[in-house]
């Protein structure tokens, strides 16, 4: 069996700056394992700009996004398999995997980065009733086509959900020709960034329904109609509101789901809010010496987010190879509250953690001029002022070493919004 | 000039064929969509039913036990998973127990082995989510679970393996009397399909008997050639599918006594490991009425939880509806019409059509023999490989086989961890794949958590090399059911 001291599943974006990450940290020996046939994950398809504002200063496509961390882990030497897919991890950081060339083999790590990413909901797992015809694709299936294979997967389009490829591929399907005849989306406020609204659907005139959902797919063989009815507070669609859409082509915008199917069989403990790794403030999981970043953790709304949450992965996971397992050090959990629907991390080591640790989260509505508190049991040590919050665009707080160190009998760390 | 012709290629029509298949013969197989399975057959509860259901003396009745006796030998012979996972009718404490005893005893009289009713002591040690208010419940060990589509396809494929010709993609628009027996008016419709070729367009089948198999469609061909006549109601019913890691919520097929809330809804492991709930039964006046409602998914969950505790529906991953072939008789009908020699019905094959489709074949299959004193096939093979699945085969095995041929190497399908290889195995064998619907079937491809999100362009590339067909040709489930519509900028 071949070893390794770290193994990281997904050659993504999350996957490239951990591997970056670690080495850096003086990890020599790393193995990326990636499924499709080249570096960067989802970004190659992702052919529009707008990433990397954050970490590069400047407007990236996704490939170029991907391209700038591939060609780091190419400087580093870093090695890396493609065409690879990672078909168990056992528990013990047995890594077993499968390719045409090696055929199965196995790896053992001594850490582990999970960097596997999310993946769409399906039109299944959303119970929208109606016929099962062909022109209902995933919103980043659709992409895959147009972007990288270059066919169009219909030409009259609705779209069901306003998440952020959702609201791309509407601008991407009206610049190749199809006509986009309307975005509805089952919340009230749309699942996506604001920028993205803007420039993809409200610059190109297409209408987005909030409050509205499919309530019937038509045609036996290809979409000819959906339909769509506005619900109300309860999510259910009213009667009498329904308008019908002639069209060809659905696609569904309405969620990603983190791909944790291998964190579960090693047994890594998953929260029911993100369906994703439980993790402390080293992002390790349940299971010594097995770290996760990026969206197979919890859903970004930005790629620069990803980076850096791997690249501390990356560094974490060095520490762990070099120095083993830290001591068994005081644990605080963080309580979300308050409209916060959960945070990364869940648990802080006070006397582990860095000088400055960045908690992500979402909110579970719009709120408007409030504000973000954080209590150390019942003392409220931060309040920073928002004007908009929604659930489609990541929050943070940022955690202080030192002023945590004030209070060694600590129990909780709460985070909640509250009125300004 | 055939001496029969069979219409319909679901499970009942190949399972005919395949008997057929078994005597000299020159037998043929019409069948209107792109693949086999396309109609009641790929859309049920995917169960092979014990028996104790059916009013005893009926063709149901006989049919069941018997199609259910046969199935160890057919899935040992044709490659099928099968599996007698026991099935349980529960009652609740709001229920007349007497219920389980009537059933019970219909069960002896159509000779259904092993029933025995368990008290909830028992039964919770069995099923340990079954609802806290289940009280008792009929215990049928040899009920079973069978994948449908392997089921037919592997009937389809042994019959044509043995000779007989499936015209696919054709719809028969007429059938009238001739002198030596009937002309079948058929119309080959565009499109790639597998199976025997023809040319697009309307031609005539003549042949000495026919077999109606025709799904919702029989009491149509009945019609056509009999004063006879029957009248089929499409009986529809809808099925949500959970995901693997639901798959052991329930190990035995867990059914409703029926009672004042109707026929109760079904909790199922499938023989591939997900679980299935369902069906409704709405009876609708549209034969191609196979679209979910949300009344009947929203039925579902609830009805369903009267028997199992917790479900957890959050973990659906599809929603199918079916139709079922029900004729007013509210019996299978089958046999030569008297009016009309040489045509034979396996009509209003309904539940439980899929438990009884071995014995359907045998019974009919028999029949033809008989009246045309048929002689055995001496080369007739009774076996089939199903597609080779690395899963099942050991690492040194695996490893053996991905450098025989590389493309078992390569992970095409994510949630299902189907490989490359096994794709090329469904596109090439017999009336192999040729859409995406078909492909999936045949290996689960697309089957998956991501319902083909992911493996689509994938296996539509693979298809595009493999058949060879353009892009553009590539259907979901045939017909109009394409995929792509042009290429960038072109529309």
């Amino acid at each position: 069996m071949k070893a390794y001291d770290l193994v990281i599943v997904g050659g993504g974006p999350a996957g490239l700056a951990a591997a970056v990450s670690a080495r850096d940290h003086g990890i020599e020996s790393i193995l990326i394992i990636e499924r499709d046939k080249e570096l960067g994950g989802i970004l190659n398809q992702c052919i529009h700009n707008g990433f990397g504002l954050h970490t590069f200063k400047e407007e990236l496509t996704g490939p170029e996004y991907a391209a700038r961390f591939a060609d780091q882990v190419r400087e580093r030497q870093i090695e890396y398999k493609l065409n690879t897919m990672v078909m168990d991890i056992s528990q013990d950081k047995k890594v077993t995997a499968m390719n045409r060339e090696d055929g199965m083999f196995e790896i053992q790590a001594k850490a582990i980065i999970l960097a596997m990413g999310c993946r769409e909901r399906s039109r299944g797992a959303l119970n929208i009733p109606g016929y099962r015809p062909a022109g209902i694709y995933s919103a980043g299936t659709a992409q895959r086509l147009v972007n990288m294979e270059g066919y169009m997967p219909g030409k009259e389009v609705v779209i069901l959900g306003s998440g952020d490829i959702g609201l791309i591929m509407a601008r991407r399907m009206t610049l190749e020709g199809a006509k986009v005849k309307v975005v509805a989306e089952l919340m009230p406020y749309s699942g996506g960034l604001k920028r993205n609204i803007v420039q993809c659907l409200n610059d190109f005139d297409i209408p987005l329904k909030l409050s509205h959902t499919v309530v019937d797919i038509e045609g036996k063989e290809r979409v000819e109609a959906v339909t769509i009815a506005e619900v109300g507070p309860d999510r259910k669609p009213i009667p009498g509101t329904e308008i019908r859409y002639t069209c060809d082509t659905l696609l569904l915008s309405c969620g990603l789901l983190p791909e944790n199917e291998l964190s579960r069989s090693a047994g890594v403990e998953l929260s029911p809010v993100t369906s994703g790794p439980i993790v402390n403030d080293s992002l390790e999981t349940s299971i010594d010496g097995v770290f996760a970043c990026g969206n197979v953790l919890h859903v970004h709304d930005l790629v620069d987010y990803v980076s850096q949450e791997a690249t501390t992965a990356g560094k974490n996971a060095a520490s762990y190879i070099q120095h083993g397992k830290t001591k068994d050090a005081k644990i605080v959990e963080i309580i979300p509250e308050g409209g916060v629907r959960y945070t990364v991390p869940k648990f802080v080591r006070p006397t582990e953690m860095e000088d400055k640790l960045t908690v992500r989260f979402r909110v579970g509505a719009v709120y408007k001029n409030c504000a973000i508190a954080t209590y150390y049991d019942g003392t409220l040590i931060n309040k920073r002022k928002r004007p908009v919050m929604a659930p489609g665009e990541m929050e943070q707080v940022i955690l202080d070493k030192s002023k945590l160190a004030e209070f060694p009998d600590l129990s909780k760390i709460t985070v909640r919004i509250e009125e300004a | 000039m055939y001496d029969v012709a069979i219409i319909g290629a679901g499970v009942i029509g190949s399972a005919i064929a395949r008997e057929l298949s078994r005597y000299q013969i020159h037998a043929c197989v019409i069948e209107r969509e792109e693949d086999v399975c396309c109609g009641t057959s790929k859309a049920n509860s995917a169960i092979i039913h014990a028996g104790f259901d059916a009013t005893p003396g009926t063709l149901k009745a006989r049919l069941n036990v018997r199609g259910n006796e046969m199935m160890d030998t057919i899935a040992k012979e044709l490659d099928v998973p099968f599996t007698r996972n026991g099935s349980l009718v529960v009652c609740t404490k709001d229920q007349d127990r007497s219920g389980l005893d009537k059933l019970m005893e219909k069960g002896s009289a159509n000779h259904v082995p092993g029933l025995r009713i368990l008290e909830r002591e028992e039964l919770i040690k069995m099923e340990p989510n079954l609802s806290d208010d289940v009280t008792c419940a009929l215990y049928a060990p040899t009920g079973g679970i069978v994948c449908p589509f392997h089921l037919t396809m592997a009937f389809a494929e042994n019959a044509y393996d043995n000779g007989v010709s499936f015209y696919l993609n054709t719809e028969v628009t007429g059938i009238t009397r001739s002198e030596n027996g009937y002309c079948i008016k058929v119309n080959r419709k565009e499109g790639v399909c597998s199976g025997t070729p023809l040319d697009p367009g309307t031609h005539t089948i003549e042949t000495k008997a026919v077999v109606n198999a025709a799904g919702v469609y029989s009491d149509v061909m009945n019609n056509m050639v009999s004063g006879q006549k029957l009248s089929i109601t499409a009986r529809k019913g809808e099925y949500m599918l959970l995901d693997k890691s639901a798959g052991a919520h329930v190990s035995h097929t867990v059914f409703q006594l029926p009672g004042k809330m109707g026929k109760g809804v079904l909790v199922t492991p499938t023989v591939h490991g997900n679980l299935l709930v369902g069906p409704t039964a709405t009876d609708i006046d549209n034969k191609e009425g196979v679209n979910t409602t949300a009344d009947g998914l929203d039925y579902l969950g609830k009805t369903a939880a009267l028997s199992v505790k917790d479900l957890p529906l959050r973990q659906v991953i599809t929603s199918f509806s079916g139709l079922r072939a029900h004729e007013t008789q509210n019996d299978f009908i089958i046999g030569e019409l008297a009016d009309a020699p040489g045509f034979f019905n396996a009509a209003g094959i309904e539940s439980p059509g899929l438990s009884s489709a071995p014995a359907i074949g045998e019974m009919v299959a028999g029949m033809i023999a008989e009246k045309y004193a048929l002689e055995k096939n001496p080369d007739f093979c009774a076996t089939r490989k199903g597609i080779l699945r690395p899963e099942t085969l050991s690492l040194e095995e695996r490893n053996a086989l991905i450098r025989k041929q590389p493309a078992y190497g390569n992970i095409i399908c994510r949630c299902e961890m189907i490989t490359e290889g096994e794709i090329i195995d469904a596109i090439h064998r017999s009336l192999g794949a040729r859409s995406l619907d078909a492909v999936k079937r045949r290996t689960r491809a697309g089957m998956g958590r991501c319902q083909a999100g992911f493996c689509s362009p994938r296996t539509m590339e693979i298809l595009e090399r493999e058949v060879p067909m353009s892009m553009f040709e590539i259907t979901k489930n045939g017909g109009k059911s394409k995929f792509v519509v042009g290429q960038n900028k072109e529309i």
